[in-house]
């Protein structure tokens, strides 16, 4: 057993603010980039979580947003493009009494490393996934990503992107993550909720963030972010309520029409019996709401969460079982095998 | 009938059938108990790529070589004198290597026609003269088979499969084996009827040669005079995966490993897997990339961390292990090398991932290489990687091959006692702490992992300034990390003992490294025994060469290096010593013939 899993012994944790866990190195997003709003939330929250400074390892593959983990005062990895997932899954199945958390984005998670997304999603292994979502390239200087709209026109499609863009919470659904969230990078407060609720969920906590990149991909997300259009175009999803938008006295819901899609009504107290009710744990709906496009609302929040195993909690539960078996962790007669002989002197 | 027994020092024997008649199993069971009777030995198990090739074509046979002998032995062989050919696509791919008046047991049955074309033949090669420089022995294995089962209500199929234990027991009659062992291993491995159907057949076959004169004599090689101690037979990939296990033990590292499915890298996998009450993680990965990437991950927070491949999944791995270099982390990477490029001969051995071990990373990204030498040294190999890893804090690169890694031989199995314990502590101290402050000596940095209070940092794959280990772009910083850590792996040859020739060291210098060292070993012996003036160097450390390489090169009158390549170390040791060495160099997929290895040595001597 390693020394540190016998040493981690529980003590009190120490109060932190937000500056506990801001790092000693200089800051180097463009001014005005979205990157900066999310890693103030993440270090408010921290702060907040009472878990000892120490416990936390936040990994990183590349590009703007996996420069994230150098601005982190805890421990840190910042590894190769597409990758993360993998080391931080080798890192929990190693260690799993550290807080591990990932930061990713459009290009280092759904194209170069789609691989490892998928698979850290479906082994449920205990982390937050972070996904800056800019539907760009930037630390390379603005090509098309894989959430770049079709039509897209940038330096490497000047006539622009015949590509299909992915929706990444519908595909963490198809992954079979076990809780898939969607925030803004301006949505503050609600963005500081779905990190606590990540990082409260047991398994692989996947949450989208929309973040403008504001030298490459100015006002991506402009038309939700707009405060004014705000309540007609997001709709704020929570369990056990009526999945409703709209502003003050223009109310709007979903409801499921016959071809099991979702419609918007207007809503009036002889329709509201018809409105869906948000339930997180039905990856059906999850997958429907996670679809929302204009001209429908677009949907924030826990979109879905199950509980289901963890993985490295199945693989060291393999590893006590076996320890715990007459005869077990015996050197010596692992390396005799089953048909030793002697040779006398 | 009591036949004389004579007594011999040395046999090979050869077993070869369709990839479905059960040959590597055969083979692996006559090894063992060879092994239980005290002989040295050396395996060479040969297949092909695909599981199950059309039934009786050539591209479907398989075949496992055994030599054993009350000698000290370093080869499976070149020629055998004993070939059991289970059908005619077999004898014709090994018929040119049995010995002129070798014993050649056929199964009669499947030399009809139907199955000669299936072997591309225009006539049945028992009667058409190939094997007219044999010891033919003719042997109804399929009918006598089905005879000794016959009232166990087998069905048509799994009578025949049963017949690969006939032949064994034949084998076992020939050389005066005990069938005990086997025995004991089929009762534990087969359920009823299979375990006696099985049994069956090997007593079958034992008696059959027993009363049948097909055979004038039968055979004994006596035990050979090993050190005492105890004893087991052991593949390189076993070995390795010993090795790992006893590593992780000395350490007190928790073993971590990071693998993808890679014939012939795969059986080290599955060996770890079953360790697991040692609390060793085996963690199967959704690729190479993530099975290296995972490995550097647990490294990170303290374990031990392997990641074991072949050529291809190396390739796949290049870029992490650029930052692995960087961040100076310690992981061991196992290449078991087979025949490239790319798919190649997936089952079949080679040397040439020596480069690509050597230099194929981007970026001035030196890692230290060494490189194992028989199935049991796989097991010293593994261990040795792991103390250098630890010790200096570095990621290490291991070359074995296919050759080696099935292949197996008796291994003395070290006493606990003397695997010495070498303790890494993870640093817990944060006075005075930063994440790329060295040790003088060997420039390690410190192991300070996530979860120790007060030593929280950052490590990734920017440049990293020296000592404070933050970001840097600084021009002079870089080129004092790219040469601190080309001088951290030159320092190893501090910590790795210098080289020694067997023979003469004036003379012909035949050079060696990895798995060839059994055939080139033999093939030196042997020409010493004619008079020849000849030493013999054989390589472990790739990188760092030991300190007392350039001497001994520059020592000889001339100078050989044989390896399964196009000349990759001989290159290397001309660019470095300025040495004009000479190349013997083979890629077929087999390990070097030692008659051909001395005949070069012989026309070199002259």
């Amino acid at each position: 057993m390693s020394q540190h899993e016998a040493t981690a012994e529980e003590q009190p944790t120490p109060s932190y603010t937000k500056k506990d866990f801001m790092s000693d190195q200089t800051i180097r997003w463009c001014p005005g980039c979205g990157d900066y709003s999310i890693l103030s939330q993440v270090q408010t929250v921290f702060a907040e979580l009472g878990v000892a400074r120490e416990r936390f390892a936040v990994l990183s593959g590349i590009g703007c947003s996996s420069r994230f983990p150098y601005y982190m005062n805890t421990y840190g990895f910042h590894t190769i493009h597409g990758r993360a997932p993998a080391f931080a899954t080798g890192l929990k199945l190693a260690r799993p009494d550290l807080d591990v958390w990932q930061i990713t984005g459009d290009g280092d998670a759904l194209s170069i490393g789609g691989n490892h997304f998928i698979h850290v999603l479906r082994r449920n292994v205990d982390m937050v996934l972070l996904l800056f979502n800019n539907r760009i390239y930037g630390l390379t200087k603005g090509q098309y990503s894989p959430t770049s709209e079709e039509g897209k026109k940038t330096k490497s499609t000047p006539m622009g992107s015949v590509d299909h863009p992915f929706e990444p919470c519908a595909l963490a659904l198809g992954a079979e993550a076990s809780f898939v969230a969607r925030t803004v990078d301006v949505f503050t407060t609600e963005q500081r909720e779905v990190l606590r609720a990540a990082h409260e969920h047991k398994g692989t906590s996947f949450v989208e963030i929309w973040q403008n990149c504001n030298i490459f991909n100015d006002g991506a997300f402009a038309d939700i972010t707009d405060k004014k259009a705000r309540a007609e175009k997001v709709i704020f999803v929570e369990n056990g309520q009526p999945l409703m938008f709209g502003a003050e006295g223009a109310r709007k819901g979903l409801r499921l029409s016959r071809r099991l899609e979702l419609e918007v009504i207007d809503v009036t107290d002889d329709n509201l019996g018809e409105v869906l009710v948000h339930d997180e744990t039905n990856p059906v709906l999850a997958m429907l709401v996670s679809r929302l496009k204009p001209p429908f609302p677009v949907a924030m929040g826990v979109l879905f969460r199950t509980s289901r195993a963890l993985y490295e909690v199945g693989v060291h539960h393999q590893l006590e079982l076996a320890h715990s078996r007459p005869g077990a962790a015996d050197l010596r007669k692992a390396l005799l095998g089953s048909s030793p002989w002697t040779v006398a002197g | 009938m009591q036949r004389p027994l004579t007594t011999i020092d040395d046999v090979v024997i050869r077993f070869v059938g369709d990839s479905g008649d059960g040959m590597q199993l055969t083979g692996t069971q006559f090894t063992n108990t060879t092994a239980l009777a005290g002989n040295d030995l050396a395996t060479f198990p040969d297949f092909p790529a695909e599981i199950r090739a059309p039934a009786g074509t050539r591209a479907g046979v398989s075949g496992f070589q055994v030599h054993f002998s009350s000698k000290d032995i370093h080869t499976p062989g070149d020629a055998p004198q004993v070939l059991i050919a289970m059908n005619p696509a077999a004898l014709v791919a090994n018929i040119k290597d049995l010995r002129k008046g070798g014993l050649l047991i056929v199964n009669t049955e499947k030399f009809v026609e139907r199955e000669w074309q299936k072997a591309d033949l225009q006539a049945n090669p028992l009667e058409d003269g190939t094997v007219d420089d044999f010891q033919v022995v003719p042997v109804q294995i399929a009918k006598l088979t089905k005879e000794a089962v016959k009232d166990l209500g087998l069905s048509l199929k799994d009578t025949d499969r049963c017949k690969n234990f006939f032949a064994l027991g034949m084998a076992y009659w020939l050389f005066s084996r005990d069938t005990a062992p086997t025995k004991t291993w089929i009762k534990a491995k087969f359920k009823a009827p299979f375990d006696e159907a099985n049994i069956r057949a090997l007593e079958a076959g034992w008696s059959y040669a027993e009363t049948v004169e097909l055979f004038h004599e039968r055979f004994d090689v006596p035990a050979a005079h090993l050190p005492a101690g105890t004893y087991r037979n052991i593949t390189g990939n076993e070995a390795l995966a010993l090795g790992l296990l006893t590593a992780s033990h000395q350490t007190g590292l928790r073993l971590f490993l990071g693998a993808y499915p890679i014939t012939p890298a795969s059986d080290v996998l599955h060996y770890l897997a079953k360790f697991k009450d040692f609390g060793v993680i085996t963690f199967q990965a959704e690729d190479e990339i993530a099975a290296v990437s995972a490995t550097i991950g647990a490294a990170f927070g303290g374990a031990l961390g392997v990641t074991t491949s072949s050529g291809p999944g190396i390739a796949l791995k290049g870029e992490a292990l650029g930052l692995a270099v960087m961040t100076e982390l310690p992981i061991v990477v196992v290449d078991v090398q087979r025949g490239g490029p790319s798919t190649g001969l997936p089952t079949k051995t080679e040397q040439s991932d020596l480069m690509i071990a050597m230099y194929g990373r981007h970026g001035e990204a030196p890692m230290p290489v060494l490189a194992a030498c028989t199935p049991a040294d796989c097991f010293v190999a593994a261990t040795e990687a792991a103390r250098i890893a630890t010790s200096f804090m570095i990621p290490v690169m291991l070359l074995t091959d296919g050759y080696i890694a099935n292949g197996s031989e008796p291994w003395r199995v070290p006493d606990l006692s003397e695997l010495s314990a070498t303790p890494v502590v993870h640093r817990t101290e944060p006075e005075g702490f930063a994440p790329y402050k060295r040790d003088p000596v060997t420039l390690a940095r410190p192991w300070a992992v996530p979860g120790t209070p007060g030593l929280e940092h950052r490590i990734g794959g920017l440049e990293k300034q020296d000592g404070t280990g933050n970001v840097s772009y600084d021009p002079a910083n870089h080129e004092h990390m790219v040469r601190l850590r080309a001088d951290k792996v030159r320092r190893i040859e501090d910590a790795i003992p210098p080289l020694e020739v067997f023979g003469d060291a004036d003379g012909l210098l035949v050079v060696s490294w990895g798995g060839t060292y059994g055939s080139v070993r033999t093939a030196v012996e042997e020409a010493r025994a004619q008079g020849l003036r000849v030493g013999h160097l054989h390589l472990r450390w790739l990188n760092p060469f030991p300190k007392n390489l350039d001497e001994l090169l520059l020592g000889a009158e001339r100078v050989l290096v044989c390896e399964l390549n196009l000349g990759q170390l001989v290159q290397i040791l001309r660019a470095r010593f300025l040495v004009d060495a000479l190349s013997y160099a083979q890629v077929q997929g087999k390990p070097f013939k030692v008659s051909a290895l001395l005949a070069r040595i012989q026309t070199l001597s002259a």
